[in-house]
């Protein structure tokens, strides 16, 4: 299982990428931390969730 | 009259303790967009006694914008920049302020920002708040991001909160008060997220 935002979810083996689109995130309005690094835009469609990882999905909102 | 840089910095370190000041005083904090969110970090920061203070911003103060930003009615049409800067000199005449009237992107990210120590994201467009925090935390290592995601409209201010992503990572806002077309930015609630943002600042510079 991989922890997103707090949640266990059955995202191990899916693509950064893949998880996002699924999960319906505009990938230009996030950033993605994976086990405490925040993964550069360009490792999305290549890394991997790993089972036992634990990540969080910034998506931020219009407004400043 | 005003008073004399030694004077001024006698009395920041009675406030702040000599210490912590002395950090804030050598402290350079990049701020990028200068809106409700910008111009409120940068008064709060130059009042604090951070020693440099870099300015980013392309755009010209609007009528729409004296609500809530730290601009005078005088001032409308005038870049941010010079405006604000013209602004913080009247507040802290001894802050350094370096400006840039640009876009920030992700060819030019990197340089302007080379010379920080911690960086505050303040614009207003999602995609671009998104771009400069993927930009600063993966293209500048050992940086601070402060960003800020949510904060528009008139829910509760207790809301608003600062959550600490990674080591140099953080976030304030509510994460999901977004601006639509029924509701916009409330000069209160928006203010106090950009307090947020610099009271992060300065509990980084102080190591708390």
């Amino acid at each position: 299982m991989v922890k997103i935002n707090g949640e266990s979810l059955d995202a191990a083996g899916r693509t950064i990428a893949a998880y996002l689109a699924e999960a319906g995130y505009d990938v230009a309005k996030v950033a993605v931390e994976r086990n405490g690094e925040i993964v550069p835009r360009a490792e999305y469609e290549e890394m991997t969730f790993c089972d036992g990882d634990t990540a969080e999905i910034v998506s931020f909102v219009g407004g400043g | 009259m005003i008073p004399e840089r030694e004077e001024l910095e006698a009395a920041l370190q009675e406030r702040h303790g000599k210490e912590l000041q002395e950090r804030f005083g050598r402290a350079v904090v990049a701020v990028c967009g200068l809106g409700g969110l910008g111009s409120n970090i940068a008064v709060i920061l130059a009042r604090a006694g951070i020693g440099r203070l870099i300015l980013i911003d392309f755009d010209r103060v609007d009528l729409t914008n004296l609500h809530r930003q730290q601009y005078k009615a005088a001032q409308i049409g005038m870049f941010k920049t010079g405006a604000l800067a013209d602004n913080l000199r009247e507040i802290a005449p001894y802050a350094e302020l370096e400006t840039h009237t640009v876009r920030v992107t992700e060819d030019n990210v990197c340089s302007l920002l080379q010379n920080t120590d911690i960086v505050c994201e303040a614009f207003d467009d999602a995609r671009a708040k998104a771009l400069l925090t993927n930009a600063v935390l993966t293209g500048l290592p050992g940086k601070y991001l402060v960003a800020a995601s949510g904060m528009a409209g008139l829910g509760s201010a207790n809301e608003i909160k600062t959550r600490r992503v990674t080591e140099h990572f953080y976030v304030c806002g509510d994460g999901v008060s977004e601006v639509t077309d029924d509701i916009g930015l409330v000069a209160s609630r928006v203010t106090v997220c950009a307090a947020h943002q610099a009271h992060a600042v300065l509990q980084i510079l102080a190591g708390e």
